[in-house]
């Protein structure tokens, strides 16, 4: 999966590329004048000359990070809490704005979720058209899916669900409402951030087979988990962040190895698989 | 479990990343045709982007419109009842305690006309200074022109004003003012006023996506500015019994502010009591004039910050 030479390159069509990524935040509202008067004051009118001055602190969250990713790829992102994962995930999926280097990417990568497009006080119905909407479908392609989309999710498996507001579900029958709805479209380029942990454990089979079948149809999936189970089932190359640091780019199984030996993780567990 | 990061060695095992050929990951992506995340769009490509969704423009409107009132028991019911409450309150205050009415024909179709044309400015101004910073989950999760959200809310804030016509259309037949075939005249009034709004929204949506703190001095600058545009009396019977010691431009800066302009089109379309003569000259002109200003130049200002929506 290393080799990424000019010739190999011919042959697999790039749909990302990473070149040289940093990734910087800037949070307000920290630091010696946290909180008071003049210091947002200061924060307002002084804004770019003096960001320190005014208690703005900078986080960078990805440093130097390049990558190229091919279509009919699943590549899974992995790595301790805070280290950068959903941040540059965030940026391939061009929702945030990088300090150096560029992000090329074929078409627009969309991050799965529909979850801030729909209203609870709607029924499922409706926010199955909406949250196809927002999504960019059409009306015909959602009319054409709308049967499948709400036969995935299993809403109506005990009752007539799918015509009552969304406030009445269960967390877990919206979560699955939810990813049905967002699962439904044919992305280019797929981000999944941690969304195969909803539902019940039938649910989480079918939804890892829809991502199996997404990835089929389109061209690439990254997924970010903290699960290696469901790394193992649906990725087949592994980005390590640690610190915001590419540790390590290759197959899933050879990254996964070294990711369980730094975390501790593959000892405690190794008694038990084997 | 600890997890102690102390400095990781760089890239262990595994090859590095990309080995020889980081310098040409731009040509690479160049070749195939691959472009940049997170870029503006051109102005044309944003209308065609914007066009496009224009069927989630509309699905979020009437979602929003009907999401408000869907947990009361009177239901939609509350679409005409709120501005039919709101007008019975200013009546009560204008009309029957300050006797502001005094002079004015017609008064309770000219009041009602006045509140329902104002609250459909107000509330979309107020919503579109929202429009960014309060779905900034929306727009962190999801692709579309951010444009979307300012219109979205504008199309609820017209839907709803369409509610409050069917209110008033009743009000002005129950008061005794004839069906006429001016009342057509407030189609192109409504058009414009939308266009105003709609621009006057993007504007305030860009400005309150980077100073949140704007949403909360509207509601005093919307106040103010309901005041001195003649909601419930009207600026010629003012200004000609108090305004003897005010400078004469007054009277026609304050009938040529937007506000004043489409409430006052709205009033000489539904009643034939309010004349020709007592709206400013070239008043279609005027109100041409600020919905394009506002309609183009809002866009325009809105897009240049495309980018940053969302951000930070």
């Amino acid at each position: 999966m290393a080799d990424i030479a000019p010739d190999t390159a011919r042959e697999r069509i790039p749909t990302v590329i990473a070149d040289g990524v940093d990734i910087v935040y800037r949070v307000n509202g920290t630091g010696a004048g946290r909180g008071s008067a003049t210091a947002a004051l200061n924060r307002i009118l002084r804004r770019k000359q003096a960001e320190k001055a005014a208690g703005v602190r900078r986080v960078h969250a990805v440093r130097n990070v390049s990558f190229v990713a091919y279509r009919g790829e699943a590549i899974g992102l992995i790595g301790t809490n805070g280290s950068g994962k959903s941040t540059l995930l965030k940026a391939v999926a061009g929702l945030l704005p990088v300090e150096r280097g560029r992000i090329y990417t074929d078409g627009q990568p969309s991050l799965l979720g529909v979850n801030a497009a729909l209203m609870k006080d709607l029924t499922g119905e409706r926010n199955v058209i909406l949250g196809g909407l927002a999504m960019g479908m059409s009306r015909e392609e959602i009319k054409a899916r709308y049967q499948e989309i709400v036969d995935f999710s299993g809403i109506n498996e005990k009752g007539d669900f799918i015509t009552l507001p969304m406030r009445t579900y269960s967390s877990g029958m919206a979560a699955r409402l939810r990813f049905s709805i967002a699962a439904a479209k044919d992305h280019d380029v797929l981000l999944i951030d941690e969304a195969l942990a909803t539902g019940d454990r039938k649910f989480q089979k079918r939804s890892e087979a829809r991502i199996r079948e997404l990835r089929k149809q389109a061209g690439t999936v990254f997924l970010v988990s903290h699960n290696n189970k469901s790394i193992r089932d649906t990725c087949d190359r592994v980005l390590w962040l640690e610190r915001g640091e590419l540790r390590m780019d290759g197959p899933t199984d050879e990254v996964l190895k070294e990711y369980e030996k730094f975390t501790g993780d593959g000892a405690s567990k190794k008694p038990a698989k084997a | 479990m600890s997890q102690v990061l102390h400095t990781p060695p760089p890239a262990p095992a595994a090859p590095a990343p990309v080995p020889a050929a980081e310098h040409d990951l731009a040509a690479l992506a160049a070749r195939h045709g691959l472009s940049v995340s997170g870029a503006r769009p051109s102005l044309p490509g944003y209308v065609r982007q914007l066009w496009a969704r224009r069927h989630f423009i509309t699905a979020f409107a009437t979602a929003k419109l009907t999401a408000q009132y869907s947990q009361a028991k009177l239901g939609q019911l509350w679409q005409v009842m709120t501005p039919l409450l709101n007008a019975a309150v200013y009546y009560f205050i204008f009309g029957v305690l300050m006797q502001t009415r005094d002079g004015v024909p017609d008064y309770v179709p000219f009041l009602v006309t006045g509140v329902f044309v104002w609250t459909f400015t107000q509330s979309s101004l107020l919503a579109g200074t929202r429009a960014i910073s309060g779905n900034l989950g929306l727009v962190r999760a999801l692709h579309f022109p951010r444009a979307a959200l300012p219109l979205s809310f504008c199309l609820q804030q017209l839907q709803q004003l369409l509610f409050s016509m069917a209110a008033l259309a009743v009000i002005l037949l129950a008061f005794g003012v004839p069906p006429a075939a001016s009342w057509l005249l407030a189609v192109p009034a409504l058009v414009l006023q939308f266009t105003f709004n709609a621009g006057v929204s993007m504007i305030l949506a860009r400005i309150g996506a980077k100073t949140p703190d704007i949403a909360q001095l509207m509601p005093f600058v919307l106040r103010t500015w309901m005041y001195a545009s003649g909601v419930m009396f009207s600026i010629d019977h003012i200004v000609a019994k108090h305004g003897d010691g005010l400078p004469s431009w007054v009277g026609p800066v304050l009938q040529a502010n937007p506000a004043a302009v489409y409430i006052d089109l709205m009033r000489f379309a539904l009643i034939d009591s309010f004349r020709a003569h007592q709206l400013p000259d070239h008043v279609w002109l005027i109100a041409t004039g600020w919905a394009l200003l506002a309609g183009i130049g809002g866009f325009i200002y809105f897009w240049k910050a495309e980018e940053t929506y969302g951000r930070g």
